[in-house]
């Protein structure tokens, strides 16, 4: 139950009723980055606090929380979120993406599909995709009003010119409902096709930067490219090693002291419901 | 009356205080296409705030200045939206700056400083985007295969071709120099004014140039503007000016006395 000396999820009301707001402009401005108020939260900012924020003003007491780090539910991160908002909000936990109403990450979208009745909450760090090109706000909130987005075609061009191909792998930009640029940063670019025409709300939070923005369900987002170097998804060229999954996002990891090495699903609810339903690997009991 | 016989660029009483700082003063001349006007004058006269007021840079605090649009029509520029001047600038004008670090993008290699007005305005073809910045490359004297170099890598002359490409890839019809010539070498300094010279006229480019340098003035420029104190003392055709100054204060920048 709640711990007395706390609100209901740890901000007081007028704080979460400021970031709703913050949220509901967001919302009505696919895509813009909406300035609000950011609170400091018993954590450090490395952790999240943009998302943990935007989830504490949107969790009710009916609400059934699943955190993520990287795909899995139980990092040091994920664990010590979704404790906290066990302990000051009282919610129902799952790691379960299918049960889930707002399922809180830091880099990954699940890989089951997401619902009309689920929110996705992201934890950004750094919201503004101009920025590697262009350091001065002010230039830069410029361009997002004017749309003049011919700087993040430069940074592709640059890595085209590099790496003989669009190498950004992480935060690769998109174009939210035909408007503003985006970064939806830090999930891999296989997650970027999951944002476009997604039934869930996808809102993300950037704490330490004091910015709000959101894709509303049914959003078009598309990937930046060129038409002779046109977005790809990526994924390591292999099946998981527990699930057999061919389609999944897929995490390297280190097995033994000899350098022995695998890839796994890096959703780990989508690998232990595919094992579940009786799904084999090569090595299913490799991480046992 | 054909189009290329108006005014591509018309000033009428263009003046700027700063306070009670006058930065200059009664400003009105006419540029046409293919001109070239070199803005002379001691420092201190007000040969960048000039410049800055014709580039919309600043705004004045008297006067205006008319441009002709890629369309035909002449418009006010203080009537353009802030998307219609930025496309502007980036599209049928260019700004070489004395110190190319201001008009480069440092962190990013040739190959993109000289694409990137290219896709500002929704080129997204990055075949044809290399193409015209290797062509581009290429006219301003730089080896092609220092494309992916970062401007860091390149000396001070190089870096000044490099922001004249970069400027001249939308074809604009209009440029501003402050000092383009300013911290170069004598030696790299004449390779530049050479290469400018025949890109200027190559292109038909109409050109505002602000130089302490009355070499350069008479090397490049085809009609001269001696300011000082923020007034425009003297104007005239260029060699006429240089070779017989009326003003007393033109004949001792000419006769070198002065420090120009
Ligand atoms: N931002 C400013 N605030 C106040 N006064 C200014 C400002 N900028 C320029 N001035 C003043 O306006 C006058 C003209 O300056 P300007 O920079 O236009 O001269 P300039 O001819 O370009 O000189 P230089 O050859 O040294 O570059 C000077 O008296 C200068 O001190
Ligand atoms: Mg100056």
């Amino acid at each position: 139950m709640n711990a007395p000396a706390y609100n209901f999820a740890y901000l007081d009301e007028q704080t979460k009723r400021m970031i709703r707001r913050a949220i509901l402009k967001a919302i009505a401005i696919p895509g813009y980055q909406v300035p609000f108020a950011s609170r400091e939260m018993p954590m450090p900012y490395g952790w999240g606090t943009g998302g943990v924020q935007v989830t504490a003003a949107i969790l009710g007491p009916d609400d059934t929380l699943k955190v993520i780090d990287q795909g899995s539910d139980d990092t040091t991160n994920a664990i010590s979120i979704r404790k906290f908002f066990e302990k000051t909000a009282g919610v129902a936990t799952t790691t379960t993406t299918s049960e889930a109403t707002v399922i809180q990450t830091r880099h990954r979208i699940p890989e089951a599909p997401l619902q009309e009745h689920q929110v996705l909450v992201y934890q950004v760090p750094i919201p503004e995709p101009l920025r590697f090109l262009e350091p001065r706000e002010t230039e830069t909130r410029r361009m997002h009003a004017l749309a003049e987005y011919g700087l993040m075609h430069v940074k592709l061009y640059e890595d085209i010119a590099h790496h003989g191909h669009i190498a950004t792998s992480y935060a690769y930009p998109v174009k939210v409902n035909a408007r503003y640029v985006m970064d939806p940063s830090p999930t891999p670019k296989f997650d970027n096709p999951k944002m476009d025409d997604c039934p869930a709300l996808q809102l993300f939070g950037a704490g330490r930067e004091k910015r709000i923005y959101a894709v509303p369900p049914h959003t078009t987002v598309v990937s930046l490219d060129f038409e002779d170097h046109p977005f790809e998804r990526y994924r390591h060229e292999a099946p998981c090693a527990l699930c057999g999954a061919t389609d999944s996002y897929l995490d390297e990891v280190v097995i033994d002291d000899r350098g022995g090495r695998m890839f796994v699903c890096s959703d780990t609810d989508h690998c232990e419901t595919r094992r579940a339903d009786g799904h084999r690997g090569v090595q299913p009991e490799a991480l046992a | 009356m054909s189009m290329m016989d108006q005014p591509l660029l018309m000033t009428e009483g263009l003046g700027k205080s700063y306070g009670r700082q006058l930065g200059c003063r009664d400003v009105s001349f006419n540029l046409y296409e293919g001109e070239v006007l070199a803005i002379v004058g001691e420092s201190g006269s007000g040969k960048s705030t000039l410049l800055q007021l014709l580039s919309t840079q600043m705004a004045p605090t008297a006067g205006r200045v008319c441009y002709r649009m890629r369309d035909g029509v002449t418009r006010d520029l203080a009537t353009l939206g802030e998307a219609e001047r930025r496309f502007l600038y980036r599209t049928d004008w260019g700004y070489v700056h004395q110190d190319p670090a201001m008009g480069l993008r440092m962190k990013v290699s040739a190959g993109a400083n000289v694409g990137e007005r290219l896709m500002a305005v929704g080129w997204e073809h990055y075949g044809r985007i290399r193409k015209s910045a290797q062509s581009w490359l290429e006219r301003v004297e730089i080896e092609v295969g220092r494309i992916d170099d970062s401007p860091h890598t390149y000396s001070g002359g190089m870096r000044q071709r490099l922001q004249i490409a970069r400027n001249l890839v939308t074809e604009p019809r209009l440029i501003f120099m402050d000092e383009p010539t300013g911290g170069l070498d004598v030696s790299v300094q004449a390779r530049l004014l050479d290469l400018l010279r025949n890109l200027v006229a190559e292109l038909g480019l109409a050109v505002v140039i602000v130089t302490h340098d009355l070499a350069v003035a008479r090397l490049l420029s085809h009609r001269i503007m001696v300011m000082k104190e923020g007034r425009v003392i003297e104007t005239g055709l260029t060699d006429q000016v240089l070779d017989d100054p009326r003003e007393p204060y033109t004949q001792l920048l000419v006769s070198s006395i002065l420090p120009a």
